[in-house]
C-alpha cells in the first residue's frame, strides 16, 4: 500500500514529489500542480499532504495518510470554491492561516484546488504568504495549466505537470480500488477519457451511461435549426438531471446541520430573523454552487459531445488512434459520412467556442443553442 | 392549482401536499389550516420536518392525548427526511383520523417515494404544488391570483406582467398582490405598465418585438434610450434570446391549434398567436443566424468584448437585417 495509489498514470511527477518528501530540509514550500480536469490535480495534491505528514513518507495505512487522502486532516487545509472566483476576504484568511503552527503534525499544507479562480486581488493577496512562508507551512496550488495561473504566483511556486493518465491505469484502478468489472471499467476509463471521476461514475450509475449515451447520439438528429433549439434543450435537461442526482442530497445534509448548530426547530413555520438570515447564506450558497455545477456538468457534456465528432475525424483520416465511442459507431460513421474533414473542424470548433463562452458565464441554454445550429447535418 | 380556491372544505385524515414549488405549498398550507380551524375551531395544529428528524418523534406527537382533543400535524420536508423519518411516519399513517389529520408535503423526487404512494394508497387529498416553470404555467398563476381576489385581468395585462416579472415567481406573486391591493377595477395593460413598465424586463420585449419586426431604427432608439436611463444590457439581451427561441419553437412545431401547441411547447397560448403573426417574413436559417448573432453578443457583453454596447446593437441591427431575407 502506498498513499500514492490513486495517483494514477504520473510516474514523472511521482519521480519529482517523492524525492521531494524523501529530503525535507531541501522542500520547497510553495508547488504548482498542473494538468488538464480529470488528471487528478487534488488527488496528487492530497497524497502529497500524505506523504509529508506520514511517519514513514505515504504508508497509505497510517492515521496521518488516511486523514489527508480524505481531506480531514487538522493540518491539511483544502480550499475548494464553488464560486466563480476565489474571493479577497477568503485569501485574507488563507493568509492568517498559514501563518499559524501545525497543530498536530511537521507540516501545515494549504491546498488551493482552484488556483486559477484566484483573481489578480485575491492573488496578490496571497503572494507574500507564499513568497515569505512560514518555516511549517507549504502551498500546493492546482490549475489546469501554468497559464492560468497569475504570473506572480507561478514565478514563485515550483510547478508539477501532470498529464492524462493512459486509459488501461484509469481502468486498472477501477478494478483494483472499487471492484468494478474489468469490462466495465475499460469502457468507463475510456469513455470518460481517462476522467478518474467521471470514469468512476460511468462505471457505478446506470443513469449516468444512459445520459451519456443520449449526449453521444444527438448529432445526427440535428438537421434543421428547430431540430438544433430542441437538441440544445435536450443538453440542458441531462445537464439538470445529473446535477440534481448530484446536489440534491447534499444541500440537505448541509441544511440539516446548519439548522442543528444553531439550534433551530426545523418544522418552525418561521424561523426567528438571525436564523432565517443564516439559511439565506446558506441557500445563496447554495445557487452559486449549483450554478457552476451546471456550468461543469454542461462542460463535461460537451467533451463528450466533442468526443463523437473527434471519432469521426478519425475514422475519416484512418489515423491509427484508438475511438472513444466504439460503443456507438453508428452516430460516429454517421458523422464521418455526413461532414467532410472541414465540417468536422467546423464542428469541433463551434464546441469549443460554446465551452468557452459558457465559461465567460454566457447563459448555457444560449450557448449551446448557437453552437447547436451550426451543427446542422449538410443535406 | 384547483385546490386552492377560498373556498372552505372539510378536511380528510390525510392530506398530501405534492410538488416543488413553495409559493403554492404556503397557500396550500393556510388553505388546510383555516379549513381545519373553520370546522373544528379547538383543533391543536402542531408542526415539524423531515429535516433535522429525531427517530421516535413522530410516534410521539401521534399518540393520543389526555383529553382527546383534536390535533393536526403538518409534516413538511417529507423529502428530505432520513430512513427513520421516513419509518416513522409510514407507521404512524394508520392512526389518521377525524382527530389526528396527518398533512404531509412533499416536494417532489425520488426520496421518500414510498411515502408518497402510501399515502395516496390510503386515500389522502392530494393537493398538487408543481414547479410555475413554463409560460404557459405563469399565465395559469397569474390569472388565478386574480381570480381568487376576485379581480378581472385582461390577457394583454396578464402578458406584460409576466414579461416585466416572470423571471422570479415570487416577484410575480407579489406584484399580482400589488396591483390587487393598489387598484381598483378592471386590470389591464396600462394599469400593469403604469406599476411595471420600468422594468428592464419590459423594455428588453419592446426592442425585440421592433427588431424582430425588422425595425431597425425603432430598436436602436428604444435601446439607447434604456442604456441612457442606466439600464443592464444583459437582461435585454437575454429577452432578444428567449423571443427569437420562441418564434424558432413556433416555427419548427408548424400548424396546429394555439392551445395545442401552448401545451406541448410550455407557452402561453397568446405567445403562440404572437409569435405566429411575428413569423411572417422570416426562415428558419435567417432565425438560427439572428441566436448566433445574440450568444455573440452575450459573449461580449459577459466582458469578451471592449464595447458592451456596440455588441447588442450589432445583435439588433443583425435580426432587423435578417428579417424579410
Ligand atoms: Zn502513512
Amino acid at each position: 500500500m502506498s498513499v500514492w495509489r490513486e495517483v494514477v498514470g504520473q510516474e514523472p511527477a511521482l519521480a519529482i514529489l517523492t524525492k521531494a518528501v524523501a529530503d525535507p530540509a531541501a522542500l520547497t514550500h510553495a508547488w504548482l500542480f498542473t494538468g488538464p480536469p480529470g488528471s487528478g490535480r487534488s488527488v496528487a495534491a492530497r497524497a502529497f499532504a500524505g506523504a509529508l505528514l506520514c511517519p514513514q513518507g505515504g504508508c497509505g495505512e497510517c492515521r496521518e495518510c488516511r486523514t489527508a487522502v480524505d481531506g480531514t486532516h487538522a493540518d491539511v487545509d483544502i480550499v475548494a470554491t464553488e464560486g466563480l472566483s476565489i474571493k479577497v476576504d477568503q485569501a485574507r484568511d488563507l493568509v492568517q492561516l498559514a501563518a499559524r503552527r501545525p497543530s498536530v503534525g511537521r507540516w501545515r499544507i494549504i491546498i488551493v484546488e482552484d488556483a486559477d479562480r484566484l483573481t489578480e486581488h485575491s492573488g496578490n493577496g496571497l503572494l507574500k504568504a507564499i513568497e515569505e512562508p512560514t518555516a511549517r507551512t507549504i502551498w500546493v496550488l492546482c490549475a489546469p495549466s501554468v497559464e492560468d495561473v497569475l504570473i506572480t504566483l507561478r514565478s514563485r511556486s515550483r510547478q508539477v505537470r501532470l498529464r492524462t493518465p493512459p486509459v488501461e491505469a484509469v481502468a486498472a484502478l477501477l478494478v483494483e480500488r472499487d471492484g468494478i468489472d474489468p469490462a466495465m471499467a475499460r469502457y468507463a476509463a475510456r469513455a470518460a477519457q481517462s476522467h478518474v471521476g467521471v470514469a468512476r461514475r460511468l462505471a457505478r450509475d446506470e443513469g449516468a451511461r444512459i445520459r451519456r449515451r443520449q449526449v453521444i447520439t444527438m448529432p445526427m438528429r440535428i438537421s434543421g435549426v428547430g431540430d438544433a433549439i430542441g437538441a440544445a434543450s435536450d443538453l440542458m435537461a441531462i445537464a439538470e438531471e445529473e446535477k440534481e442526482g448530484a446536489l440534491t442530497e447534499r444541500n440537505t445534509a448541509e441544511k440539516e446541520r446548519l439548522l442543528a448548530t444553531l439550534g433551530a426547530d426545523p418544522a418552525a413555520r418561521t424561523q426567528p430573523p438571525h436564523i432565517r438570515s443564516q439559511l439565506a447564506a446558506l441557500e445563496k450558497e447554495q445557487k452559486t454552487r449549483a450554478t457552476r455545477f451546471t456550468r461543469d456538468v454542461v462542460d463535461r457534456t460537451l467533451v463528450d459531445l466533442l468526443s463523437a465528432y473527434r471519432d469521426a475525424l478519425v475514422l475519416r483520416t484512418q489515423a491509427p488512434v484508438a475511438l472513444v465511442n466504439e460503443d456507438t459507431m453508428d452516430t460516429v460513421s454517421g458523422l464521418a459520412r455526413a461532414f467532410g474533414a472541414d465540417g468536422l473542424l467546423r464542428a469541433m470548433t463551434a464546441i469549443g467556442t460554446a465551452r468557452e463562452r459558457i465559461a465567460a458565464n454566457v447563459p448555457p441554454l444560449l450557448a449551446l443553442e448557437a453552437m447547436a445550429i451550426s451543427l446542422r447535418v449538410p443535406r | 392549482m384547483s385546490e386552492t380556491v377560498a373556498v372552505a372544505q372539510r378536511v380528510p385524515p390525510l392530506v398530501l401536499i405534492h410538488g416543488p414549488e413553495s409559493i403554492l405549498i404556503e397557500r396550500a398550507l393556510s388553505q388546510v389550516a383555516a379549513d381545519l380551524r373553520l370546522a373544528q375551531p379547538e383543533i391543536e395544529i402542531s408542526r415539524l420536518s423531515g429535516v433535522a428528524y429525531d427517530a421516535g418523534t413522530l410516534p410521539m406527537e401521534a399518540s393520543p392525548s389526555l383529553f382527546g382533543e383534536a390535533r393536526a400535524l403538518i409534516i413538511r420536508d417529507a423529502d428530505e427526511g432520513s430512513e427513520a423519518f421516513q419509518t416513522d411516519l409510514l407507521a404512524v399513517l394508520p392512526d389518521a383520523s377525524e382527530d389526528l389529520v396527518l398533512v404531509v408535503v412533499h416536494k417532489g423526487g425520488a426520496r421518500g417515494k414510498k411515502i408518497v404512494d402510501a399515502l395516496k394508497s390510503a386515500k389522502a387529498r392530494v393537493i398538487d404544488t408543481p414547479a410555475i416553470k413554463t409560460d404557459r404555467d405563469k399565465q395559469d398563476f397569474t390569472t388565478n391570483e386574480f381570480r381568487r381576489a376576485g379581480r378581472k385581468a385582461t390577457p394583454d395585462a396578464v402578458r406584460a406582467l409576466i414579461e416585466a416579472l416572470g423571471s422570479d415567481v415570487a416577484e410575480l406573486a407579489s406584484a399580482c398582490q400589488q396591483l390587487i391591493s393598489d387598484t381598483t377595477g378592471l386590470i389591464d395593460e396600462q394599469v400593469v405598465m403604469t406599476y411595471h413598465g420600468g422594468k428592464v424586463e419590459a423594455t428588453g420585449f419592446r426592442v425585440a418585438d421592433a427588431a424582430i419586426a425588422g425595425d431597425a431604427a425603432e430598436a436602436l432608439r428604444l435601446l439607447r434610450h434604456a442604456i441612457a436611463t442606466g439600464l443592464d444590457p444583459v437582461p435585454i439581451v437575454a429577452v432578444l434570446a428567449s423571443q427569437l427561441r420562441q418564434l424558432v419553437k413556433v416555427g419548427a412545431a408548424g400548424r396546429g391549434r394555439s392551445a395545442d401547441l401552448a401545451r406541448d411547447l410550455g407557452m402561453a397560448p397568446w405567445q403562440i398567436d404572437r409569435a405566429r403573426r411575428a413569423l411572417s417574413g422570416w426562415s428558419g436559417d435567417a432565425l438560427g443566424h439572428c441566436i448566433q448573432a445574440v450568444a455573440a453578443a452575450d459573449f461580449e457583453v459577459k466582458g469578451g468584448g471592449r464595447d458592451p454596447v456596440y455588441a447588442v446593437e450589432r445583435a439588433i441591427l443583425t435580426i432587423a437585417a435578417e428579417h424579410g431575407r
